[in-house]
């Protein structure tokens, strides 16, 4: 009796001590949170806020109408196409760089690794020059081309180039470590069964991959809807014809058409939330995933 | 099916795997590949399997030169250490993909897959399970799972990669043993690698054992532990005393006494002996013995491990006595090895 008498007097003791070890003073704690929270209210929630409510200052209809503006329209669509172009082109090449890199030993891998890097080092600006320095009319391939009645500068084709660049490590770089800790085995036991190159692919490689090549699919798309340094150099700007909606928002605010700007921004800006929350909700299922080929 | 091994050669980068290696596998045999890491065992199953392609050397299946058959063509059953089955796959899923995946005109009908399946799932013991995935099984279970797909194809051979490997040891017991059973009801000649001698010594029919890339000795499981051709056999598998003696006349001799052994037909010079601890006879008197004074006793399970100080430049030497035989420390005990080999540098 003693004995647990003490033991119990022991154990409040502890608990009291944990608790002073592991946490502030409120004073401390309050404090913390609310800088955190001020910071976060000042440099993300109140310039979206500002996006939103300056597109609605005038109401939804104006809203509605500046967004049928036909300059706009295909500003939307032209963005649309270059992402629906350019997304697809990045997983094919973002699947098959990090297949060879993760599966494979050959020399130069280590220089492939890091050259898949560059467009994310590189300034998107410096991105776009290459391109008009690569077409321009004064580049080797850009008059021939131009015989040829091939435009590729301040043009969709010069666009998409550019979005392709800027954007070309999203899907590779999410893929590569997952596929290095998955190694090669299930593939092996796939050959081994009988299977062929790309049966393997399809019911063994793809399905391991699928919850890492979506959450780089949709990182790739929100950055190629969303990109301006590199298309700004190479689009040449032409209402109607090569600006997509970054570039339109830049020409409709500098022509103080506040409404339209903001209008167009808003649907940028409804692109990176949907983004996020289909990004969280990725991530939820591909950590479990994650977790599950560690177990495994 | 009959699996034959000519002179192989495998090279990695400069680095040479496996050097002039031959072994004949008998159809329906269990054999084992032994050897500690780095010693090539895993490689030389690779190339058996097709996963590997020798820098020299031919791989014969039956009478077909299989070397320059790709793996899906070789028709092997292999098994992974870490299973690799497939995570997004239920577990008769796994055991059917051999067959779903076959081209039309070889590919049995939906329920006959299903049939074979469940017979295989029967067979390794894990019926019920079928809808299960393989992050809901244990590791032991996992391993059964591989083993049934990899039965599923009908292999001319399966293959075994440390099979056991990553699983605890009570369970590794288990399936060792279940592994022999299946094998007997199956008959499908099979292969396995190991670095764990009591598995291969329990469980094959014959063990090849391998060091550095090549095979140092091939043989049933009682050859290789009584008659060990190597002293890397002899030091790899069990315990062994090694002792510098001298061959004169025909007689052993440590330092300068006789040690009451004779070796008609050695020529004359120093030489290693090698000897089991418990391969010995003790003696009363010593006409011819070696002696030592007891430095350690250890009792374990039923027998009891005895170390002897035998003098000056040879260091200890460790021998087995039954349990009834007290010694106490400092006490001195004369012997003779019964059973040996001699070796020389």
């Amino acid at each position: 009796m003693a004995h647990d008498g003490t033991a119990s007097h022991g154990s409040t003791g502890n608990t009291e001590l944990v608790r002073v070890a592991t946490s502030e003073h409120r004073l401390a704690r309050y404090g913390l949170i609310g800088t955190a929270l001020c910071f976060v209210g000042m440099f993300l929630v109140l310039p979206l806020a500002a996006v939103f409510t300056e597109a609605m200052r005038n109401g939804p209809g104006e809203f509605l109408t500046v967004l049928a503006d036909p300059e706009t329209f295909s500003a939307i669509r032209l963005t649309l196409i270059v992402a629906g172009i350019a997304v697809p082109l990045n997983l094919v090449f973002g699947i098959a760089a990090a297949w060879a890199i993760a599966k494979f030993e050959f020399k130069g891998k280590a220089f492939l690794t890091t050259l898949i890097d560059l467009p994310f080092s590189v300034s998107p600006v410096i991105s776009g020059m290459v391109f008009v320095l690569l077409f321009g009319s004064h580049s080797l391939i850009g008059p021939w081309l131009q015989s040829h009645g091939v435009q590729i500068l301040f043009a969709v084709p010069g666009i998409v180039l550019a979005t392709v660049f800027v954007t070309f490590p999203f899907v590779a770089r999410e893929l590569i470590p997952l596929m290095q800790e998955q190694g090669t085995s299930d593939e092996e036991a796939a050959l081994s069964l009988g299977a062929s190159g790309w049966q393997t692919f399809w019911h063994v490689t793809l399905p391991n991959i699928k919850w890492g090549l979506l959450y780089g699919v949709l990182l790739c798309n929100a950055r190629a809807m969303g990109e301006f340094g590199a298309v700004s150099v190479v689009s040449g700007h032409i209402r109607g014809l090569t600006n997509t909606m970054p570039l339109q928002v830049e020409i409709l605010y500098n022509e103080y058409n506040f409404v339209a700007a903001f209008a167009v921004a808003t649907l940028l800006a409804l692109l990176a939330l949907v983004t996020l929350v289909l990004k969280s909700l990725l991530e939820m299922k591909y950590s479990a995933q994650i977790a599950a080929s560690r177990r495994h | 099916m009959e699996v034959r091994v000519q002179n192989i050669r495998k090279e990695f980068g400069r680095f040479p795997a496996l050097n002039d290696v031959s072994l004949d596998i008998r159809s329906g045999e269990l054999i084992a590949l032994l050897g500690p890491s780095g010693s090539g065992k895993t490689t030389l199953l690779r190339l058996i399997a097709g996963l590997e392609s020798p820098t020299e050397g031919t791989v014969y299946f039956g009478n077909e030169d299989a070397s320059r058959k790709t793996v899906q063509q070789r028709n092997i059953g292999f098994v992974f250490q870490h299973y690799a089955l497939f995570r997004h796959m239920t577990v008769l899923d796994n055991v059917s993909f051999g067959l779903t995946i076959r081209p039309a005109d070889r590919r049995p009908s939906k329920a006959d897959i299903r049939k074979r399946a469940l017979e295989l799932l029967d067979l390794v013991q894990l019926s019920g399970l079928e809808k299960r995935y393989p992050a809901q099984l244990s590791g032991g279970q996992r391993q059964r799972v591989a083993l049934a797909r990899a039965m599923a194809v009908e292999p001319n051979v399966l293959l075994l990669d440390e099979p056991f490997g990553a699983l605890d040891a009570q369970v590794r017991k288990e399936l060792r043993r279940w592994l022999r059973e299946i094998h007997d009801r199956t008959g499908h000649t099979t292969v396995f690698v190991t670095h764990d001698q009591d598995e291969a010594l329990e469980l094959a029919d014959r063990v090849v054992v391998m060091s550095k890339g090549q095979i140092e000795q091939i043989g049933t499981p009682d050859e290789i532990y009584d008659t060990p051709n190597s002293p890397f056999v002899f030091g790899f598998i069990g315990q062994s005393n090694i002792l510098a003696v001298r061959v004169e006349n025909g007689q052993l001799w440590l330092e300068d006494r006789s040690i009451g052994v004779s070796a008609p037909g050695e020529a004359d010079g120093p030489a290693q002996l090698y000897f089991r601890p418990h391969d010995i006879e003790l003696l009363d008197g010593c006409g011819g013995c070696i002696a030592g004074i007891v430095t350690v006793t250890r009792r374990v399970a039923g027998t009891r491990h005895v170390e002897l100080d035998i003098g000056a430049a040879n260091s200890t030497v460790e021998i087995e006595l039954p349990p009834e035989k007290v010694t106490s420390d400092r006490s001195r005990i004369a012997f003779r090895p019964t059973r040996w080999k001699l070796f020389r540098d």
